[in-house]
């Protein structure tokens, strides 16, 4: 099981703004160990989904070359305090992470 | 073979368990796209169309990143019908970075980090009402982000 995302969620209006950050090693494959003399294996995010209320709101798929640690930012209309905020992700092994938020 | 049937089965339900992923989305990642070390073919992998420039797509990306690593882009846009919202880095190994697949309830604009390993026209393109639109940006990269 990956590490939990860190998640802001606000609402203004009926507009939620979500910011996550979701702690990954997100390895592109072309970095070299310098110990080993070989390539990194590639480990990053995938693909991602986000849900309010159990709907999902936006997917997104990722290669190699999303930063370490990624930052993403989306928001979403039609929304309100109370509302679930969930997000997930599964990277190139099969490894995932879900967590969810109350918006405020 | 009665026995690798009950395997598999078995083995597919405890998938569909751990992950409950919307199957729409597990069997959609475009893969050959992500694969892709060309920019332009990994575009009409992704799209099966070639993207028009529009001026109605705003990109805010640094002119100059000191750290290839951490990138910033976010990339808003006033076209109507937004369908998805890509990012290309022209002269990466894998040229596309990233597609956010939106949906009736998304607002056009997103946000994230990339890597460039070197300076590079960025391109964002937006998929509006079955349309492709494009706006680019050269951003020079002082340091790589995608090797050692």
């Amino acid at each position: 099981m990956g590490k939990p995302i860190k998640i802001r969620a606000k609402v203004k209006g009926d507009i939620a703004q979500i910011k996550a950050l979701m702690p990954h090693v997100m390895e592109s494959g072309l970095r070299m160990d310098p110990e080993t003399n070989d390539f990194v294996p590639a480990h990053y995010i995938t693909d991602i989904v986000a849900e309010i209320n159990g709907e999902v709101v936006m997917t997104a798929y990722w290669g190699q070359a999303v930063s370490k640690n990624p930052y993403v930012s989306f928001s979403v209309s039609g929304a309100k305090v109370g509302d679930m905020v969930k997000l997930k992700w599964i990277d190139n092994k099969g490894d995932s992470s879900e967590t969810e938020v109350v918006l405020k | 073979m009665k026995v690798h049937r009950r395997l598999v089965l078995k083995s597919m339900v405890a998938l569909s368990a751990i992950v409950a992923w919307p199957r729409a989305l597990w069997a959609a990642r475009p893969d050959a796209a992500f694969a892709s070390n060309d920019a332009d073919e990994a575009i009409a992998e992704l799209f099966g169309q070639v993207a028009e420039p529009s001026d109605q797509i705003k990109m805010k990306i640094p002119d100059i990143a000191e750290n290839g690593a951490v990138v910033p882009v976010t990339v808003s846009t006033d076209l109507a019908n937004v369908e998805s919202i890509s990012i290309v880095v022209v002269n990466n190994p894998t040229p596309l970075a990233a597609s956010f697949n939106l949906t009736a309830r998304s607002l056009p604009s997103i946000a994230v980090r990339i890597k460039m390993g070197e300076s590079s026209a960025v391109q964002a393109l937006v998929m509006a009402d079955g349309k492709l639109y494009k706006t680019s940006k050269d951003v020079k990269v002082t340091i790589g982000g995608c090797g050692g």
